[in-house]
């Protein structure tokens, strides 16, 4: 068993899949993307209550939702560095930090622009909106902490701890608006529930948080690709590739 | 031409949409764009040192 997960996460299997898999993954990210965007711009109904100005979810639910699943992948990518000692789980964690800042940054951004018109402020003290907050403050220290470490490597461990005490705040920003009494409404997508939002909008929402997560695996992959490539001298993978 | 700009106009929502979707698709197309570009330009200069 073992010697299968390590296969599986050897850096060179990992190049040549990765080559594989970036074509369809485009492919499907692209096609996902397209219904996505034309379904809540154009398609979609207007909301009776927010009227066109709902719309902002179809950027803002994805943004938030990667948010927290880039945070996660990399908690687990944590775990696997610390307990397997996997070479690839670092460069997950070191690829995927500034990706999650990135999408957290967004959530806030578009939630804000979603807020002015329907809360009439840009930012309130909200237990949702703070928890998030603090969340980018975890990835920036997290690329601050890999930045300051980067030779060192007892680094990479530190960073892995660091990344599993910020973890507990992943089920602080989903439960927020269940535990505390907030402005941010709550899920709109359950799992074990049905949702509360018609088909029409519901469908192209999936559609984008799925483009999203694989938009996330398609850039990740192409920045592992590149570091396993030539920032650690591995030009031989691509003339055994030709080969 | 009335049915785009009322499109643009997003029932007076207009300013707070349009900017959310371009931050978002100019995060995505920057962070995909760069890492690609990226990696042609090494591809690119490996070719050039083989041959």
């Amino acid at each position: 068993m073992w010697s299968f997960i390590s296969s599986l996460a050897s850096p060179k299997k990992f190049f040549y899949l990765s080559n594989k898999l970036l074509p369809w993954l485009t492919v499907l990210f692209l096609l996902l993307f397209g219904y996505g965007i034309a379904g809540g711009l154009i398609f979609a109904p207007a909301d009776y209550l927010q009227g066109d100005g709902f719309r902002i979810l179809y950027v803002h639910v994805p943004c938030a939702f990667l948010s927290l699943f880039v945070y996660t992948v990399m908690a687990a990518a944590a775990v696997s560095s610390l307990v397997f000692r996997l070479k690839l789980a670092f460069l997950v964690i070191r690829h995927s930090a500034p990706l999650g800042a990135g999408f957290t940054l967004l959530a806030l951004l578009t939630g804000s622009l979603w807020g002015k018109p329907m809360w009439g402020t840009w930012w309130i003290w909200d237990a949702r909106l703070t928890s998030q907050l603090i969340l980018l403050f975890l990835y920036i220290g997290i690329i601050l902490f890999q930045a300051a470490n980067s030779q060192k490597k007892s680094g990479e461990r530190a960073t892995a701890i660091l990344i599993l005490v910020g973890f507990v705040d992943i089920p602080i920003i989903h439960y927020s608006v269940y535990w505390w009494n907030t402005l941010h409404q709550g899920a709109t997508l359950k799992l074990f529930a049905p949702s509360t939002i018609d088909a029409s909008m519901l469908y192209p929402l999936l559609a984008m948080i799925a483009a999203f997560l694989i938009y996330y695996a398609i850039v990740l992959l192409l920045r592992m690709r590149y570091e396993l490539i030539a920032t650690q001298a591995n030009h031989h993978w691509l003339q055994d590739k030709k080969s | 031409m009335t049915a785009l700009l009322h499109f643009f106009h997003m029932g007076g929502y207009g300013w707070y949409v349009w900017p959310a979707y371009g931050s978002v698709l100019t995060f995505l197309v920057a962070h995909w764009f760069f890492p690609w570009r990226r990696w042609k330009n090494y591809l690119h200069q490996q070719n050039r040192e083989a041959s």
